[in-house]
């Protein structure tokens, strides 16, 4: 259930009525935590403002798909667009908030999710110019990767962008990075503050009460 | 009116070695019928600038599957383990590019532009293959224009002075490349006869592509 409470708590993140891009992967699945009474408007960058759920099996068209490949829907009141307007509302600012999965993040709030090189070299995609540019980045992210640290001092990873996320979710806490450092702001129920600085490389800041997760809808 | 040619003898106007925008988005919006004649006519060492490479030996893969590529330029490349696979390899070139700098580039070489100015690649690896410049105190990434000799456009309905319109997530880059390729080549799902495509629905003015592919 580590996932559910990942996107449980980060839907309580989206704010009414604005354009959300959500990555591929764990993030997609946020949107199942979203009242379709909020206003909230998803952007698939690969061309639609206004990203309904996966198509049903016999109702799929070739030319509606979302950004991994899948067949897609789009919900009333969506356009599509071209590229150009897609990266157009990305970096001029109009996607309020990004939900994006993470290899590292550090002290420094620097994200790194776009290559391993030598090993894995997926490329960006378009995640440089959403961390870059979106008002809000929330990394939405397991704490660890089997054991091994993602939460670190400084990513040895090559960096997504060097801008400082606003947020990191995970299935044990809630992460804010500053200018002081990486404060940790919310544990997950049944999760205690040793546990969660033992599954952290990094340096983290109790500054105040740590609250258990809300994660009601 | 434009005379339609058979996908055949629009590849016979590509030579090998020759630079390829493609338009499409993990295979929508992708030109299929113009991939396979490529393959046909035996093409290669292509430079092909696309957003990704589809998947293996499907949509643009099909042209990494069959080594007739030795330079790509793309944004992503993690749905096609054989791209990745030759640029570990060293045995293709591929340049990765921000998605949204990829669809400038190609904007700023179709609008005449001398490039675009961005804040994304910033503190990145990118930036350290490019150029940051200073205005007003204020830091950017340049990314020059980028041009082709050949744009490959898939739209949905096409008339038959070569208007263009595009279905749904289809648009994504091809737009763009239509004005980016100094020869451009239309593949439409349907043709219709002048005057069928009201004028606001026309996103790609037919003056611009030079060949429209005969129906299947």
């Amino acid at each position: 259930m580590s996932k559910d409470i990942i996107l449980r708590r980060t839907a309580r993140e989206l704010r009414p009525n604005t354009l959300v891009n959500l990555g591929i992967g764990l993030p997609t699945g946020v949107a199942n935590y979203v009242r379709p009474e909020s206003g909230i408007f998803f952007q698939s960058e690969n061309g639609l403002v206004g990203l309904g759920p996966r198509a049903v099996a016999g109702f799929e068209n070739r030319a509606l798909t979302d950004a991994g490949g899948g067949f897609a829907t789009a919900v009333p009141g969506a356009m599509s667009i071209d590229s150009n307007l897609s990266f157009g509302l990305i970096r001029g600012g109009h996607v309020d908030t990004t939900v994006l999965g993470g290899l590292q993040v550090d002290e420094a709030g620097h994200l790194a999710n776009w290559i391993v090189p030598g090993k894995m070299v997926p490329g960006m995609g378009g995640a440089m110019d959403l961390v870059a540019c979106a008002n809000r980045v929330i990394v939405a992210m397991q704490h660890t990767a089997r054991g091994a640290f993602k939460i670190v001092p400084k990513c040895t990873l090559p960096l997504t962008a060097d801008r400082r996320v606003t947020l990191i979710i995970t299935e044990m806490a809630v992460i804010e990075p500053t200018e002081a450092g990486l404060i940790l702001r919310e544990r997950a129920p049944g999760v205690s503050i040793e546990q969660i600085r033992e599954a952290t490389e990094a340096v983290l800041i109790v500054d105040g009460e740590v609250a258990e997760m809300n994660l009601a809808a | 009116m434009k005379n339609p040619i058979t996908a055949e003898e629009a590849v016979a106007l590509i030579p090998d070695g020759a630079s390829i925008m493609i338009g499409g988005f993990l295979g929508c919006g992708t030109p299929l019928r113009l991939i396979e004649a490529l393959i046909a006519a035996g093409r290669k060492k292509l430079t092909i600038i696309t957003n990704d490479t589809g998947r293996p030996n499907e949509g643009v893969g099909r042209l990494i599957h069959e080594d007739r590529v030795s330079h790509v330029i793309a944004s992503h490349i993690g749905t096609n383990s054989e791209t990745q696979q030759k640029m570990l390899d060293g045995t293709m070139r591929v340049d990765l590019v921000p998605q949204g700098t990829l669809a400038e580039q190609i904007r700023a070489a179709g609008y005449g532009l001398g490039g675009v100015l961005t804040k994304t690649g910033l503190g990145t690896l990118v930036a350290e293959a490019g150029e940051v410049v200073t205005l007003g105190g204020e830091q950017w990434l340049y990314e020059p224009p980028l041009k082709a000799d050949f744009a490959l456009i898939y739209a949905d309905v096409a008339d038959q002075v070569g208007n263009l319109t595009y279905r749904f997530t289809a648009h994504n880059f091809n737009p763009a490349m239509a004005l980016a390729g100094a020869t451009v080549i239309a593949e439409a799902r349907e043709i219709v006869p002048v005057g069928s495509i009201a004028p606001d629905a026309v996103k790609t003015p037919g003056i611009v592509v030079h060949h429209l592919i005969a129906k299947a």
